[in-house]
């Protein structure tokens, strides 16, 4: 990993836990509402992978921010969509579970568990139809690996050797059901050993994910067909606002946070790529304005119209429509 | 008591008495359910008859087919309406039919419970409502509950029923206050009117049959009438003999519900009354339903987007001055 895509992913991961924090406090204020879910403790994963996997296509799930920011979405705009705003990414339709921008190949943002898997299996096709292998990137948690959606997709993108990275992340949760009591082993690269190369990671390294995504980034580029990742993560907070984490020990959480992925990387900034502690503060300083930014436009954004209500249900009109 | 204790009190009670009860369903059981309906159960009856499944749809209708077959009275939990859609083969190819299929000789105890639409900013993919295409579902019975008196009778009678029967519950409803009456005798499956009145009958269900109840009074005022207000409760079968005795008094018929309005369930209700009771009415019948729209996720838009208490004021009142109220 060259310094200035460490520099940015240590600067996005400071940047991702900060805008989770601030959402969580407007959650508070009541600014933001619905199902919230935050992604603090599980930086690494979502920024390293997407900084790797810069090409090709993303399809995710509803904890998404970090991964639409990485991705190249502004901060400002998703903060918009988390206010129900018309400058949100999806114009206050969608909110937090729902971010799309197709401009930067990102497809949500889905909120019905594995329902992503195939969508993004089908949209490894078109690519390879159209000549296309630099590859879609589908990233679900491992509540997603035990329903149907997640084994017939193995079983398609395999078939057809498709350019797909399946990325699982692993935080041993599905809401309040550990993965040991929803499936006979821990360890979901397991199910997809069958169909295609497998590898399992430690999601709380940035450097570990970033050397594994991209390495499976190549191969699938060079036509390896489907690839699995599994990063095993953990989360800091409950499931979402509604969950009050009571189904983890104070000791479960503290060995968890024992893994934190910012300090671990600061180190590496540090140690490994040079930044002097000043520099590394001011990219905290940088990434600390500009979610405060984020919100401040956020809260001064204008509500989307009632017209808006009805726009977009179809593309086309009715009367444009040609049989 | 709270809807979601009444729900909960009348799994209690019949888990007791049965053992071949079982529940299954996601986060179930040790985390005590998403709304909380099965708290408690697996501390009282454990892991074996309060199943926490994974995030697996289709099995867990599927399973709890395959255990109504075998033997045991299964009561599914889907946390939301939307996910039931990745059941809904087992609902509707299985579940419903294999009763009329062998002829009679299976039948399938069992019930299917989960929360539907618009709650608060839950977006489009998890405000959903599902009555009108399961109760258009021959051999499924569909029940909907909007009170705490009404889902603690009603919830019993599913388990105790040897039908399949999914049972429908609102997100907005589960900390609802009323008391249950130990006493009441009348069917849970049939109609009840819950307001009499002369001149309008006002049918509706579920949780938008709280803010028909709310919009009432100013509707009377408005219209110097009095309303009849009917909880249908069972969508599947509908009971229009409640419907029919009330709109022949009242000669008037509104039908509310939450759910988008193209193909929405009150569709029934009002091509039945324009079939079989057009000579009754004096006016034609009203129809206030959801927008045709997902559900977005902006508060405001959320709200325009489904019928509230000022709208349902409102459109009654406009539809009773234009019609000779
Ligand atoms: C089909 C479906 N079933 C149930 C849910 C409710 N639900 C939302 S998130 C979730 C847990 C998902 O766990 P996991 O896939 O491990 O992702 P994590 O939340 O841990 O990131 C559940 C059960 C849903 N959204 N979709
Ligand atoms: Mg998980």
């Amino acid at each position: 990993m060259e310094k200035l895509i460490a520099g940015d992913i240590y600067y996005l991961m400071y940047l991702g836990r900060a805008f989770e924090y601030k959402a969580k406090e407007h959650y508070m204020t009541g600014d933001i509402s619905g199902f919230l879910h935050l992604d603090i403790g599980q930086e690494a994963l979502s920024v390293a992978a997407m900084k790797a996997f810069e090409k090709g296509d993303v399809f995710t799930t509803y904890r998404e921010h970090i991964m639409a920011i990485a991705r190249g979405m502004e901060p400002k705009y998703v903060m918009a969509e988390l206010f129900g705003k018309a400058s949100g990414v999806s114009g206050g339709k969608g909110g937090s579970m729902h971010l799309f921008d197709p401009s930067h190949f990102f497809y949500g943002g889905d909120a019905i568990v594995g329902g992503q898997i195939p969508n993004a299996v089908g949209c490894a096709y078109a690519r390879k139809y159209q000549g296309n292998l630099e590859g879609v990137m589908v990233v679900f948690g491992d509540g997603a690996t035990n329903g149907g959606a997640f084994f017939e997709s193995l079983n398609i993108a395999a078939t057809h050797k498709l350019p797909i990275l399946f990325l699982c992340e692993n935080n041993e949760y599905a809401i309040g059901t550990n993965i040991k009591r929803a499936a006979p082993f821990k360890e979901q690269y397991k199910k997809a050993e069958p169909y295609m190369l497998t590898k399992a990671i430690d999601g709380m390294k940035a450097d570990e994910v970033y050397s594994a995504v991209k390495e499976a980034q190549s191969l699938i580029e060079k036509g390896h067909g489907p690839i699995f990742i599994e990063a095993y993560t953990c989360r800091f907070e409950g499931h979402s606002m509604s969950d009050a984490n009571l189904y983890r020990s104070s000791q479960e959480m503290k060995h968890c946070k024992a893994r934190d992925p910012l300090p671990y990387f600061k180190e590496k900034m540090l140690n490994s790529f040079n930044f002097s502690q000043e520099e590394v503060e001011a990219l905290e300083k940088k990434a600390n304005e500009c979610v405060d930014e984020a919100v401040d436009f956020a809260a001064n954004a204008k509500e989307p119209p009632l017209e808006a209500l009805y726009e977009h249900v179809f593309y086309e009109e009715l009367n444009n429509v040609v049989s | 008591m709270l809807y979601r204790e009444a729900l909960n009190r009348a799994l209690d009670e019949l888990m007791q008495k049965d053992e071949n009860i079982v529940i299954l369903g996601e986060d179930v059981g040790l985390y005590g359910g998403s709304y909380r309906v099965t708290e408690g159960l697996v501390e009282k009856y454990g892991e074996k008859r309060v199943i926490d499944t994974p995030i697996a749809e289709l099995s867990i209708v599927g399973n709890a087919v395959g255990m109504a077959i075998g033997g045991l009275r299964p009561v599914a939990e889907i946390m939301t309406a939307n996910f039931s859609l990745l059941a809904f083969d087992q609902i509707i190819n299985h579940m419903s039919k294999f009763h009329y299929m062998s002829n009679g000789k299976i039948k399938l105890p069992m019930v299917v419970r989960f929360p539907q639409g618009v709650s608060r900013q839950l977006a489009a993919q998890h405000s959903e409502s599902y009555e009108q295409m399961l109760s258009a579902v021959p051999g499924l019975r569909v029940v909907a509950t909007s009170d705490v008196n009404h889902a603690y009778h009603a919830l019993k009678k599913a388990i105790l029923l040897d039908d399949p029967v999914v049972f429908i519950e609102h997100e907005l409803l589960y900390n609802k206050k009323g008391e249950v009456d130990f006493n009441d005798t009348q069917d849970p499956f049939k109609a009840r009117v819950v307001k009499e009145g002369k001149d309008i009958t006002i049918v509706s269900y579920l949780k938008i049959l709280d803010d028909v109840t709310a919009s009432v009074a100013a509707i009377e005022k408005e219209l110097n009438c009095s309303c009849e207000v009917i909880d249908l409760c069972s969508l599947n079968p509908i009971d229009y003999e409640t419907l029919a005795k009330s709109i022949k008094k009242t000669s008037r018929l509104v039908m509310v519900e939450e759910d988008h309005k193209t193909g929405g369930f009150g569709s029934q209700i009002v091509s039945w009354a324009a079939e079989e009771l057009f000579y009754s009415l004096d006016a034609p019948p009203l129809r206030i339903a959801g927008e045709d729209v997902p559900i977005p996720y902006n508060r405001k838009l959320e709200l325009a987007s489904i019928p509230t208490v000022d709208s349902i004021t409102k459109k009654v009142i406009e539809w009773g001055h234009k019609n000779g109220l």
